[in-house]
């Protein structure tokens, strides 16, 4: 079947069948790939991509389900090829990673706090990370990396888009 | 060696370039590899923990349109060789299928190939095994009885591995010392579970006769075992290192998963896919750790001096061999910790059992047993109401005792274990923390300090072969880098590995900035494939700081010396009157200076201006051979293990819901002592990352049997793996102790806190119990164990 | 992984999706699919079709009924919890909604897709129980209403017949101010729970005046106590007023047990968590009160 799908702000067409998560659609038929199978049964958090600004599992929608929504991948933060959002780099300042592998979806989902929540408390980050399991860090690093992308934006005239 | 202060890039807080592609979501897993013709494959596997496999029906499987192909293990067998055992087990017969019989619950029975991994699995549903249930052993203990059900009947028993070491005069401590107690503590069966899957994408070339390969691997010598189960020439497996790695942690050996698809894809002439799924990963992914019975039996005066131990440890290895034994071996480099025990008994005991093959996992074994010497400290403290750290410091090696040799056979490099415990203490206020346990106390809840001190023996090397298989001679577990200059004076550095996190790029290029004195961000650093690479034994056993940090190093100083000589030449003077510094070579007395412009220019295009016998171009290489490796064992079981030793002091201080048993870790704070560290972000999170597993391992995480040998936690929503809930902040005290025998004074820190938290946090909540006369011996620690102990308790008070 | 081959249909109205489902016995709803589609990717469910009822204007918003908040049951479980009607209305609710798996489950998951798959261990319906809320479903035959202690009859098994779809959830609102408390208890926080319970209590001239008390996780289904009210229902709710009245109720649940928790850690815990949030609800009730 058709699906018709608004990713990153532009229509994209793909043949899907219906069993197809949205997770698999982006991988293998759109060829955004920075959204990771961890788990694929809505735990890891690995898979997270933004629906309509909110985080969701990409792994629990079938591609059927998400036409008509304003999806976000990590391949939409970046402000221009080559150049970070404030919350990747910050990522990048306190090496907020290892692998790498949870990052795209840990950041998405920073991304969608510092949206609704400016100056997030130390709770509230953890919060919001609690549905991104990652196995490097313990966290630590990645809590100071959301701490520093919400300072740097505070003090910066960022537009929303460049979070 | 130089001293930290005086280094330009190294030590520094400086960015680890791998990051910049992971949060683009550029970077490249093997799940983002692919060929547009590649095939999926789907697995069937045993429902029985042990079964006799009497015939194997794939007609409606093959007869689902798209589906090419179903292997079965007995198929394969004819095919390809059997996989290494590290041990000299030639009976305990292993291939990527079961073949014959199936050994454990999940375990590969049939490969399904079809044009999708949906379809694959569509098939993989349509496979009819009809299978003649077998008598199963789950238990370690019961597997090592005679008349248990043998796992591998041509094997002749369950005992993979039963050996006794004496090392010192234990018989004679033990007469002499004044107190002895035992006890026993069992580590549960868990492991490092990376957030990605194993995958591997292989294809054959028939044209070229050659398997290229694409894996999310962390395996030594992985090409070698490839082309030796394929019965290939080593020279036509070709592994592709610029893969990365979503996290492995010891674990993604993969040998299995490549045979399998290496043959499928040079039977069917096509690329062939295995990305396991997470149900694959977790029942048969065969990378489950350690799951190990400790008995320990200690000698101790009354003034807290440990004389003498005694230890059992006793493996449940899993259906098949592989390395698991191995990780009874490797503790032995440092099995008495960071203490002065003068002499140690160890009886080191592999089974097999109708579990999943056991892995690698991060520290190979010595996270359980650091937790058996812990646990034996403060049982010690306890016997002789004794403060568990004052026991420990009068216990450990002093700072002016190194180097140390361990009755093992190990010399412990450097340390200073007083000093780093000194400051964790006078960084976390030790009578503070006290009086906020007793306040908690006061409040109702159960409140508990834990601390543990504790050795991450770093710069791995296979020393653990030769000692527990004899025909195993390895004495080498080398690693080297290759720098090349071009004629524009840009520099590319060889790594000969993928890497899973650890950030090798940002070392590799750290370490040659340092040493050439050039800025790190404008050295490229690239991954040849294994048939480009040069020998090496990729990052297992906190290695790569101090292995490839050295083969990177003495690289560079092999082109500075060859930038010294073409200078030499011009200035007319000696080689050893020629300074080098940040890229040019000068001549103090004539004031004369060749920049690094006019070096390479006479090296790539002056053959004329090269010193007598130098060879045209700027590029070295160096092959590292691990500090300290070279002997084999002693007859009596000495070895020298590893090199290198970090030391980390935790201490912990828990708070636990007397009803609920809900663990909550209200301060964690940690002292490390990894020499000198090449970059602070990387070592950190290390650090913090290996607190959180060892926190899972202690608290949540398990792969449990029932009584019907089936896995219980296939699934991450039974399998719990920390969030960002569970894992407290932790403050992190370093101190530096530079190693003497590696290049900067680096050490190891990829295990680190892992080895030391479970005993850690098991010890705090043991001491948050200790009021109600319940003690937890076995790992996980689960809440609802702990409320249902105190329960108990309470209510036989009552 | 892969979830095994089915049709998927979007009928735009709710007439249409009945008649799908009377048509095929193995159709199944999907709306938010955060149960379902873990499910399908186990194969541990099937269906041969998927009625993605998600955007039904008949199963959309929520309503405030005066003595009742109702929820069209395509409502997103994040929408109830940002919704201001909830946090004044049904405190209880507002309480329990963020222990509702996570913020990325939530803003997909649906108010009626957590009540149709009756998880004993769920929030929405502990609340739906203890506030003796009821729900609506249609079927080709038209619509049905059922109260909630009749619609949850197991573990992960409803009345909902099964071609029906769940179109409305709602919850009694209580006149006057009320205080709530909710507790739960999982090894991680928002996994499904060992045990939860949940109080919504209200005070008049210093005693209570009106309380619901239920507990979930170790049950089957989602338990409410009445005979807990019964007791303190006149009383100040002292501490041991609290303890008394759980004792026998407490004692008499049917308590499931697992690898993980015990029968008795369920039931022990259950009266702790109870008490937990009769104490909570209690005081909140006070203040609101004072």
């Amino acid at each position: 079947m058709k699906v018709e799908l608004t990713i990153n702000g532009a229509t994209h067409v793909a043949d899907v069948e219906a069993r197809t998560t949205l997770l698999d659609c982006l991988r293998d038929k759109l060829g955004l790939t920075g959204a990771h199978a961890g788990c694929e049964h809505g735990v890891c958090g690995a898979c997270t991509i933004l629906v309509d600004g909110e985080p969701a599992r990409s792994c629990l929608m079938f591609a059927a389900q998400a036409d008509g929504y304003e999806i976000t991948t990590i391949e939409g933060l970046a402000p221009a090829p080559g150049e970070l959002s404030v919350v990747q780099d910050a990522f990048c300042e306190t090496h907020g990673m290892q692998c790498g592998y949870c990052t795209p979806a840990m950041i998405l989902t920073a991304h969608s706090l510092l949206s609704r929540n400016p100056s997030p408390t130390r709770e509230d980050i953890v919060e919001a990370i609690s549905g991104n399991v990652c196995r490097c860090t313990g966290y630590g690093q990645i809590i100071e990396a959301v701490e520093l992308a919400a300072r740097r934006l505070a003090g910066s005239n960022a537009a929303e888009d460049a979070r | 060696m130089t001293a930290p202060a005086n280094f330009k890039f190294l030590s520094r807080q400086r960015r680890v370039r791998e990051d910049r592609r992971f949060v683009a979501g550029k970077g490249r897993y093997i799940a983002d590899i692919n060929r547009p013709d590649a095939l999926h494959v789907a697995l069937v596997h045993s429902p029985h923990p042990a079964a006799k496999i009497v015939s194997i029906d794939a007609d409606a499987a093959l007869a689902l349109p798209g589906v090419h192909y179903v292997l079965t293990g007995a198929d394969l067998a004819k095919a390809v060789e059997p996989m290494m055992n590290g041990l000299d087990t030639p009976h305990v017969r292993r291939f990527p299928l079961a073949v014959g019989q199936a050994r454990y619950a999940g375990e590969w029975v049939a490969a399904v190939v079809a044009d999708t991994r949906a379809l694959a699995e569509d098939a993989a549903e349509l496979v009819n095994v009809d299978y003649e249930p077998l008598p199963f052993v789950i238990d370690g203990e019961e597997a090592y009885t005679p008349q248990s059900a043998p796992v591998h009947a041509e094997h002749g028993s369950n005992i993979l591995l039963d050996r006794t070491f004496v090392w010192g005069e234990v018989e004679k401590h033990f007469s002499e010392s004044e107190h002895h107690l035992s006890f026993r503590v069992t580590w549960g069966r868990n492991s490092t579970v990376p957030i990605e899957t194993f995958g591997v994408l292989a294809a054959w070339d028939p044209w070229g006769e050659t398997l290229d390969v694409w894996a999310s691997i962390q395996m030594p010598k992985y090409a070698d075992q490839i082309a030796r189960a394929m019965r290939l020439p080593g020279n036509a497996v070709r592994v592709h290192y610029d893969v990365d790695v979503g996290g492995s942690y010891g674990v993604k050996r993969g040998i299995k998963h490549t045979v399998l698809v290496g043959h499928l894809s040079r039977l069917l002439n096509r690329p062939i896919r295995l990305i396991e799924d997470r149900l694959e990963n977790m029942r048969a992914g065969d990378a489950h750790g350690p799951d190990r019975i400790f008995d320990v039996e200690v000698a101790f005066n009354s003034d807290g001096i440990v004389r003498s131990m005694k230890m059992r440890a006793l493996d449940n290895a899993g259906a098949y061999a592989g390395r698991a034994p191995f990780q009874l071996g490797k503790p032995i480099g440092a099995i008495v910790g960071p203490y002065k025990i003068a002499s140690v008994q160890y009886r080191a005991i592999s089974v097999t059992s109708n579990k999943a093959a056991q892995e690698a996992v991060r520290g190979f074994g010595q996270a359980p047993t650091n937790y058996a010497i812990e646990t034996m400290m403060d049982r010690v403290a306890a016997h002789l109401g004794l403060d568990r750290i004052e026991l420990r410091r009068r216990n450990f090696i002093r700072a002016d005792e190194f180097p140390y040799l361990i009755p093992s056979g190990t010399k412990y490099d450097s340390g200073d274990y007083h000093t780093v415990v000194d400051k964790v203490l006078a960084h976390v206020g030790y009578e503070a923390l006290i009086a906020e346990r007793d306040a908690l106390r006061a409040r109702g809840m159960l409140a508990g300090i834990g601390v543990a001190a504790c050795l991450e023996p770093s710069g791995g090397n296979s020393s653990f072969e030769p000692l527990l298989n004899d025909k195993n001679t390895t004495t080498t577990w080398m690693e080297a880098c290759r720098i090349n200059v071009d004629a524009l004076g840009a520099i590319a550095a060889t790594i000969h590995t993928t890497s899973s996190g650890q950030g090798h790029e940002t070392l590799t290029s750290t370490v040659i900035g340092e040493t050439l004195g050039l800025d790190p961000e404008t050295i490229r650093i690239v991954r040849p494939d294994s048939l480009a690479s040069l020998p090496g034994n990729s990052p297992v056993g906190s290695r790569m700081a101090i292995m490839l940090g050295g083969a990177a190093h003495l690289a560079a100083n092999k082109l500075i010396d060859k930038c010294k000589a073409i200078g030499a030449l011009q200035f007319g003077c000696a080689v050893e009157d020629v300074e080098y510094a940040a890229g040019a070579v000068s001549h103090a007395a004539s004031g004369r200076k060749l920049a690094w412009a006019e070096l390479v220019n006479i090296a790539h295009r002056n053959f004329h201006l090269l010193p007598e016998g130098a060879q045209p171009g700027l590029e070295a290489s160096h092959v590292y051979q691990v500090p300290t490796a070279g002997d084999l064992p002693t007859t009596d079981g000495r070895i020298q293990m590893y090199p290198c030793h970090s030391f980390e002091f935790h201490v912990v201080l828990t708070a636990i819901d007397p009803i609920t048993g809900k663990v909550d870790l209200k301060r964690y704070v940690i002292g490390h002592d990894c020499g000198v560290v090449i970059n602070p972000h990387i070592v950190k999170g290390m650090t913090l990352g290996g607190i959180a597993h060892g926190l899972g391992a202690t608290l949540m995480e398990e792969f449990a049997y029932d009584d019907q040998g089936q896995m219980m936690s296939q699934t991450f929503m039974d399998y719990l793996l920390p969030s960002s809930h569970e894992v407290p902040q932790v403050e992190i005290v370093h101190h530096c102790t530079p190693s003497p025998l590696t290049v900067f004074g680096q050490k190891g820190s990829g295990e680190s806190g892992y080895l030391g938290s479970p005993a850690a946090i098991s010890g705090a909540i043991n001491d948050a119990v200790a009021p109600f006369g319940v003690r937890f011996e076995k790992l996980p620690i689960r809440m609802t164990k702990i409320s249902d102990a105190v329960a108990a308790a309470r209510s036989g008070k009552a | 992984m892969k979830a095994a081959a089915f049709e998927y249909v979007r009928p735009v109205t709710l007439s249409e999706a009945c008649a799908i489902l009377r048509a095929d016995e193995d159709a199944r709803v999907i709306a938010g699919g955060q149960t379902l589609v873990p499910m399908m990717a186990m194969r541990l469910a099937r269906p041969s079709r998927l009625v993605d009822v998600a955007r039904l204007p008949e199963l959309a918003g929520i309503a405030d009924e005066g003595a009742a908040v109702s929820f069209g049951a395509a409502t997103r479980q994040l929408d109830a919890e940002k919704s201001t009607l909830v946090k004044i209305k049904l405190p209880l609710l507002a309480a329990a909604l963020p222990w509702v798996g996570h913020r990325p489950t939530r803003s997909r998951g649906t108010v009626g897709g957590s009540v149709a798959n009756a998880d004993p261990a769920a929030e929405i319906p502990l609340v739906l129980v203890t506030l003796a809320g009821e729900v609506e479903f249609a079927t080709a035959d038209g619509v049905e209403t059922c109260a909630a202690r009749d619609f949850f009859t197991g573990p992960m098994m409803t009345a909902l017949p099964q071609d029906a779809v769940l179109t409305r959830v709602r919850f009694p609102v209580w006149s006057g101010r009320v205080g709530v408390g909710f507790h739960e208890v999982s090894t991680r926080r928002s996994d499904f729970a060992y045990v939860s319970a949940c109080a919504q209590v209200r005070f008049e001239n210093g005693v209570c005046a009106q309380l619901a008390v239920g507990v979930g996780g170790g049950v089957p289904v989602p338990t409410r106590l009445d005979a807990v009210a019964q007791a303190l229902v006149g009383t100040a709710m002292s501490d041991a007023d609290i303890d008394a009245a759980l004792e026998a109720p407490v004692a008499a649940l049917d308590i499931m047990t697992d690898h993980y928790a015990s029968t008795d850690y369920r039931r022990r815990v259950a009266r702790e968590l109870a008490a937990r949030a009769l104490r909570d609800a209690r005081d909140a009730a006070i203040g609101a009160a004072a």
